[in-house]
């Protein structure tokens, strides 16, 4: 038979089971550096494109924004592989460290993270879709920061709750970036790149390191 | 004053009864299969523990099918949600006067 608890054995017990019933506590620290790195990585290169066209003395930005330039599809497509590139990396440590401590990757957590960080995802991606349709390819920059933060700060509820503060931090990158078009390019190193891995180590010092020892 | 013992309910005396309840107190339904992975008990463990729940209609069993297997989702009933709360402030009162 099993003995009777003391009441703060209790109420541990009790936190510790709803907090790993409605969070997904898998994510890894490690995701959010590699996925910073990634971001890192796509910037250089779009920086690499924008210093070439300046030494050539053309006018990058209007190009840049110019819907159906090849500048633009460049852009968009570094974009795209970046995303995906940063996509595989955190769900490869998040994998990783749920073999660690034996909770399975997928569930119902994860399937509520995952949907309540999609939908603004998604209509963020249908905006920016639009934005680009209607020639304001200035817009796109900011947009993706606003959307991505909005989308953190939506899925915090069902993670580690720190993730909000991310969140938040690129919601304000964002909204600097509407009063600064044109500067989407170190918004986004920053954003996309420095945020996640300084947000990636904090929590990889709170959360993993005392744990792999 | 009354003692905050006779608030504590028995039936939340075990580990793996308090941990049902506190998971299905912040989830809408969960199954069986969620219910053993996050409780670490072995499946005649947590169905006995679940019957017993069941009996003082603390938690609702909902039978259902996902394409032919049967998935079974447990959620809390106004019973339950109001025993829990007892318990807890129960709970509190006790780690009051411990401090």
């Amino acid at each position: 038979m099993e003995t009777e608890q003391s009441p703060i054995a209790s109420i541990h017990n009790i936190r510790q089971m709803m907090e790993r019933s409605s969070r997904f506590i898998s994510l890894s620290g490690l995701s959010g550096i590699g996925a910073g790195i990634c971001a890192l990585l796509g910037a250089a290169y779009a920086w690499q494109l924008k210093n070439g066209l300046e030494e050539a003395g053309i006018d990058y930005r209007s190009l840049a924004f110019a819907t159906g330039s090849d500048l633009q599809k460049q852009l968009l497509a570094a974009g795209a592989c970046t995303f995906i590139a940063a996509l595989c990396v955190a769900v490869f440590f998040t994998y990783l460290r749920s073999k660690k401590t034996g909770v399975a990757i997928w569930g119902t957590t994860a399937r509520r993270l995952l949907w309540n960080t999609s939908v603004p995802l998604a209509i963020g991606g249908i905006v920016v879709y639009r934005l680009l349709d209607l020639g304001l390819g200035g817009l796109v920059a900011p947009c993706c920061l606003l959307f991505y933060g909005l989308a953190l700060i939506n899925g915090s509820k069902y993670t580690v709750g720190e993730i909000k503060w991310l969140g938040y931090c690129q919601l304000v990158l964002g909204v600097i970036n509407l009063w600064m078009i044109g500067h989407g390019l170190i918004l986004w190193a920053i954003g996309f790149g420095v945020l996640h891995i300084v947000y990636g180590i904090a929590m990889w010092l709170k959360y993993e390191r005392n744990n792999n020892n | 004053m009354k003692n905050p013992i006779e608030n504590l309910n028995k039936i939340f005396d075990s580990r793996i009864r308090l941990g049902i309840m506190s998971a299905v107190m912040v989830n809408e339904g969960l199954n069986f299969n969620e219910l053993k992975e996050l409780i670490e008990v072995t499946d005649g463990n947590l169905a006995s523990h679940l019957k017993t729940l069941e009996e003082n209609e603390f938690i609702k069993v909902k039978k259902g099918f996902i394409g032919r297997k049967t998935n079974t989702t447990y959620s809390i009933t106004k019973t339950g949600e109001k025993a829990f709360r007892t318990h807890l402030e129960a709970l509190e009162q006790m780690i009051r006067k411990l401090g």
